[in-house]
């Protein structure tokens, strides 16, 4: 068995690895109902990385940060992390040390890793970066739902709708197979960019609406204010399938077209011939992606766009829908099973007693014994070396030293640490401030599961021998727990032990996964969760009835908050960022694809014609971004179809081109997810001979 | 005095003060600094005033136009009770039902009334409106007026500005014959020029509303019609007022407190009288304001900010509002002064009925006029309230459909997914793919988002002569 799914984003795409004629392998895209056959750039070379010359093969180990890293063995590396790990706990208690996850981890990788936590360091002190990703509309969807699964319906009913919204999403660019489903339907795309969706989207004889970044939840409130306007709200549906509208309703009440035109800078009569593409669609989708998500005031923005969706009497009915389009790998199966500070397996909370007692008994504890929640992502990095924070971090399959929003100070806290240890399976930026790197396998040499964007769970498998040296995650764990006196039994190091143990640790949560099974998975059975039982499959959410003990969906009604900061004279412009089709997250591994690397080389900052001229610049320069938290360096590309109020960044530079050294650490009051998507900034030339290229 | 929370009492449950409590319920939503009670005469909640004409038109229940009350024990609203007078000394409001309030803070938001012109034969001696006249300010207006314009009927307006020309539209769009009736040259006189007016009558007559511009009323006759000066009379069962407000200061004048055609404040707000606020319709700042929602919701949160004590700086210096015609098929949009800078462009596109004209003092906007032009409208507007410069070529502004990218210079790839040139694919196809599958196994092309997947077909059907098309489809 060869078919496996590709290593970066939470499409999943399924490929098939042969070995290449000129040696290593070959990637060959797989009939699969989510990429149906398709591949990207990033995925045809995904197979490139397993050779790379900058692959780490031995643990590496400083004893001073001003020490050069040096390779030692993996006794040596692994003796000297738990004796540093123990001594801190020992010394300030269990919350001493911290560890941050991934939402590009298996499912096992993500159980074990939020069990170690918890069980063999005893700290509360564990999130990851999905809480920079999915955590606002995992937050909305919950509230509205009663569960949060990004896609409640397998992803091919999109090609089936007559009319698909995307707010703030742009699969053309960041997952491009995805774009097949949506090849029929009408888009409407809100996007303060014509990002290449927007482009389809009008194109296919669809509405590109090009809000002021900050304020989508007013055209959110505008579409559903012009939806009831225009007599295309479900009255039955919110009678029978919802609570809260009248509340909603209200609030909507102050968004007439003309006053959301003035807001968001959408042009009145595009609001209401989107309100009509949508509300008179035979099957219509609203889907939301960071761009809307990633604020401060993200969930209550996503919270917005699910009340258009109730209002039209969407979700919950066969051939139409909203859902959040989840980013990482394992971005849903990743939010799941314990490595957020809030949760246990099984999408359960850790502050509800039954949920820890269930999970205690799966983990052979006390309840007591299981810490309660811990800070979010950001709120742990900011508090790294603090008084009151850890003194020791331990990372896997993250990068926040690139990732994380005012990277400056990230990268200031993360050396503030007295004791940093990083899994990964190359110098990321944030493995080389680590005193200890350890190196791990990749992708195509391991097995393990993730849940796709749709809630599908599907099998990696090991199809590629792995070089000598680096070791699974989950061996590494469990060599950790063991030193750090566990038993080997409680942190199994092989995939198929791990995913049986979750299985039981999530049943009968949200997230249920107990019928799961590796005959199941081997049989190629479409799965997806909830799986109580080992004959169920749950393709589609909803159905029957919302998550909540009434069945009702749950209309937000919260009024709108402002953003973080406004523009000023001083930073007269809106930067917001985002993804490129070339490069996948924080670039560490595409940024050591070559064929990749040439294409898309350095951080180019997206700026409209009108005011590159205002400000006297001109294409192809190098210009300084910069915003209050600080400042760095892209080169300028003229862009007729962004707001002349706004310019767009890629994140997935370091260094002196790194997007997160202006982005604002701002966090939503529920989700605790950053600011990423709007920092006020101005624009400065370069001085001459600063060609950092 | 133990207790630090303020008593914050609000005049007017309006679209600005209930948006006041609003705001402050936001900003302490405890009620750790404050507690407010509104006071609304009317018996309902508060609702969108702005939206009356839709409700006229049937675009919106009266249920739909209904503002949020805060769900905060700190805010209590009261509704059915209207404040008589204020004693500013003792710093209490006597209400019509006998009771009086003491308050802390006062704010004003009283808002204004609709202007009753003197024509004969519309009010009595007391002011009581006469048979079939209406005035459009609150729900009994709403309630009275759609009783009166019975579909098939005629009505006249008199008043051509903006709450004029909505209330026409929506009564033609309930199949009411109607006029509207303007004393100035021309309609919307402060907002637009001439020429706009005239095109945008044009515009009106299609939809159904004749427009007499330079026509004053001289007399009502509930049986007839309108009676102009020129002596036509034009037959109409209902006549409906929109000649202007003027700001509901009897409270405050009665109190003492500094009043014009509004009460004075200044930018913190403040009338004359320590401790009581203004905002909204009721109140005259330096920089004007009065009459649009924009400026009273501006208000009402910079008040906020100051009396909950989380902004105490907060002033406010006055908006630049943009005026949008909310009339079904016609797209206008208003701000600024034509008159005021140097005129920068003119569109007059007779034949589709559009019109624009821009004027700015360097690359400033001062003042515009856009009909017809929907896109335009949103982004010039934010670029004249917030200040922004004009670009370059401001033509570039109106053309409406979609800018596309920059040019780059670069020849674009056939698969931009996957970074695929022309040049690549027919190298593959010498090489013997003939098919799309093929193509695609070599190349890459066409397996990213599959939207390039016509071109390639119709390369390989260009290079073989058509046969190889057929094929690769299979």
């Amino acid at each position: 068995m060869t078919v496996t799914h590709c290593p970066y984003c939470a499409l999943q795409c399924a490929m098939r690895l042969t070995p290449a004629p000129q040696g290593g392998l070959s990637v060959r895209p797989v009939d699969f109902p989510t990429n149906r056959g398709g591949l990207c750039r990033k995925g045809w070379t995904a197979a490139e990385l397993l050779r790379s010359p900058e692959r780490l093969t031995r643990p590496l180990l400083r004893i001073r940060r001003s020490a050069p890293l040096r390779e030692v063995d993996w006794e040596t590396a692994l003796d000297h992390v738990a004796a540093r790990l123990g001594e801190l706990r020992t010394e300030s208690g269990s919350d001493a040390v911290g560890v941050f996850g991934g939402g590009g981890l298996t499912n096992e990788k993500a159980y074990l890793l939020g069990k170690f936590a918890r069980l063999a360091l005893g700290t509360s002190r564990i999130d990851y970066n999905g809480r920079f990703c999915m955590s606002s509309a995992a937050a909305a969807g919950t509230r509205a739902f009663g569960v949060d699964r990004g896609l409640p319906f397998p992803l091919p009913d999109l090609a089936g709708a007559e009319v698909v919204l995307l707010a703030g999403a742009n699969p053309a660019a960041t997952m491009p197979p995805m774009m097949g489903h949506l090849a029929s339907p009408r888009l409407i795309v809100a996007d303060p960019r014509r990002s290449e969706t927007a482009a389809r989207a009008e194109e296919g004889g669809g509405l590109h609406l090009a809000p002021r970044p900050g304020t989508d939840a007013a055209l959110a409130m505008g579409l559903l204010h012009s939806a009831r306007k225009q007599g295309l709200l479900d009255e039955a549906y919110i009678a029978e399938r919802t609570t809260g509208f009248t509340a909603a309703l209200r609030q909507a009440a102050a968004w007439w077209p003309e006053r959301t035109e003035h807001v968001t800078g959408v042009a009145a009569a595009d609001i209401r011939t989107a309100a009509d593409m949508l509300g008179t669609a035979c099957g219509a989708y609203v889907l939301t992606g960071r761009g809307v998500e990633q604020h401060s005031t993200g969930t209550a923005t996503a919270g917005w766009w699910i009340n258009l969706a109730l209002g039209l009497g969407l979700p919950g009915r066969r051939g139409s829908g909203y859902g959040t389009i989840t980013g990482q790998g394992n971005g849903q199966g990743g939010r799941e099973h314990g490595q957020k500070a809030d949760q246990l397996p099984g999408y359960r909370s850790i502050g509800d007693p039954r949920a820890r007692e269930h999970v205690a008994k799966v983990w052979g504890v006390e309840p007591d014994e299981l810490p309660g929640p811990g800070p979010s992502a950001q709120e742990l990095l900011e508090s790294l070396g603090r008084p009151e924070g850890p003194r020791g971090l331990v990372v896997m399959g993250s990068n926040p030293a690139v990732s994380a929003p005012d990277s400056d100070r990230v990268r200031e806290r993360l050396g503030a640490t007295e004791f940093l240890v990083v899994s990964d399976f190359v110098l990321s930026e944030t493995a080389a401030l680590a005193d200890v790197v350890l190196p791990s396998l990749q992708w195509a040499e391991e097995e393990g599961t993730l849940t796709s964007l749709e809630g599908r769970i599907l099998c990696r498998r090991a199809v590629a021998e792995p070089p000598e040296g680096p070791r699974s995650d989950l061996r590494i764990l469990s060599e950790l727990a063991r030193r750090l006196g566990q038993s080997a039994a409680r942190f199994p190091a092989e995939p198929e032990a791990v995913l049986s143990e979750l299985a039981a640790a999530s049943a009968g949560g949200p997230a249920d996964y107990a019928g799961l099974s590796p005959d199941r998975l081997a049989g190629g059975e479409a799965l997806y969760w909830p799986l109580p039982d080992s004959a169920s499959s749950t393709p589609r959410l909803f159905l029957d009835g919302f998550h909540h003990p009434d069945g009702r969906a749950r209309f937000h009604s919260g009024g709108l908050s402002a953003p973080d900061e406004a523009p000023d004279a001083e930073f007269p412009l809106l930067a917001t960022t985002g993804r490129l089709l070339n490069h996948y997250q924080s670039g560490a591994q595409t940024r050591r694809v070559p064929e990749l690397a040439e294409a898309a080389p350095e951080a180019e900052v997206q700026v409209h014609p009108d005011s590159a001229h205002h400000y006297g610049m001109s294409e192809g320069e190098w210009v300084r971004v910069v915003s209050r938290r600080g400042r760095m360096l892209a080169r300028l590309r003229l862009n007729g179809g962004i707001r002349r109020d706004t310019v767009f960044l890629p994140f997935h530079y370091s260094g002196e081109q790194a997007a997160n050294k202006i982005t604002n650490p701002a966090l939503d009051p529920v989700s605790r997810m950053p600011e990423f998507k709007l920092s006020a900034v101005r624009l400065e030339t370069c001085a001459s001979g600063a060609d950092p290229a | 005095m133990t207790c630090a929370v303020r008593h914050l009492v609000v005049i007017g449950n309006g679209m600005v003060g209930a948006r006041f409590a609003e705001e402050v319920a936001r900003r302490d939503p405890d009620g750790r600094r404050c507690r407010v009670t509104v006071v609304g005469a009317e018996a309902g909640g508060a609702y969108n005033r702005v939206l009356l004409p839709g409700v006229v038109a049937g675009d919106y229940t009266l249920d739909d136009i209904r503002l949020p009350e805060p769900e905060t024990p700190s805010v209590r609203v009261r509704t059915g009770v209207a404040a008589r007078a204020i004693d500013p000394r003792r710093k209490t409001v006597a209400l019509d039902d006998g009771t009086r309030l003491n308050y802390d803070r006062l704010v004003l938001a009283t808002g204004a009334r609709a202007r009753v012109p003197p024509v004969a034969g519309i009010a009595d001696e007391a002011g009581r409106l006469a048979a079939g006249v209406s005035t459009l300010r609150d729900i009994a207006d709403c309630r009275r007026l759609m009783a009166q314009a019975r579909p098939g009927g005629a009505a006249a307006v008199l008043g051509g500005g903006v709450l004029g020309l909505e209330i026409a539209r929506a009564l033609a769009g309930r199949g009411v014959r109607c006029t509207v009736v303007e004393a100035m040259p021309w309609i919307m006189h402060q907002e637009i020029d001439e020429q706009a007016a005239e095109v945008l009558s044009r515009r009106y007559g299609e939809a159904g509303v004749a427009v007499c511009a330079g026509q004053a009323a001289a007399r009502w006759h509930p049986t007839a019609g309108l009676e102009l000066d020129d002596g036509r009379t034009l037959a109409a069962e209902a006549l409906v007022l929109t000649t202007g407000v003027r700001g509901s200061t009897e409270l405050a004048d009665a109190a003492g407190i500094a009043t014009d055609h509004g009460v004075l404040v200044d930018d913190e707000l403040a009338s004359s009288e320590p401790g009581v606020y203004a905002i909204g319709d009721c109140a005259q700042h330096p920089a004007g304001g009065a009459g649009l929602v924009q400026p009273g919701w501006e208000q009402a949160a910079v008040l906020a900010d100051r009396l909950t004590g989380t902004g105490p700086g907060a002033c406010y210096t006055g908006v630049r509002p943009v005026t949008r015609l909310k009339a079904e098929g016609i797209e206008l949009a208003a701000m600024g002064r034509l008159d005021t800078g140097d005129p920068v462009l003119t569109i007059d596109d007779f034949r589709a009925g559009r019109y624009a004209r821009l004027s700015a003092q360097g690359d400033l906007v001062t003042g515009a006029v856009l009909l017809g032009f929907p896109r335009a409208a949103g982004t010039l507007g934010r670029l004249f309230a917030t200040g922004s410069p004009l670009p370059a070529e401001p033509l570039a502004l109106f053309h409406e459909s979609a800018t596309a990218a920059a040019d780059t210079g670069e020849e674009e790839p056939v698969c931009r997914c996957n970074a695929v040139s022309r040049d690549r694919i027919e190298a593959a196809w010498r090489d013997g793919a003939r098919s799309r599958t093929s193509v695609a196994e070599r190349t890459r092309a066409t397996t990213g988002c599959g939207e390039c997947a016509r071109d390639v077909d119709a390369l390989l059907s260009a290079w073989s002569g058509g046969d190889a098309a057929s094929r690769s489809q299979r």
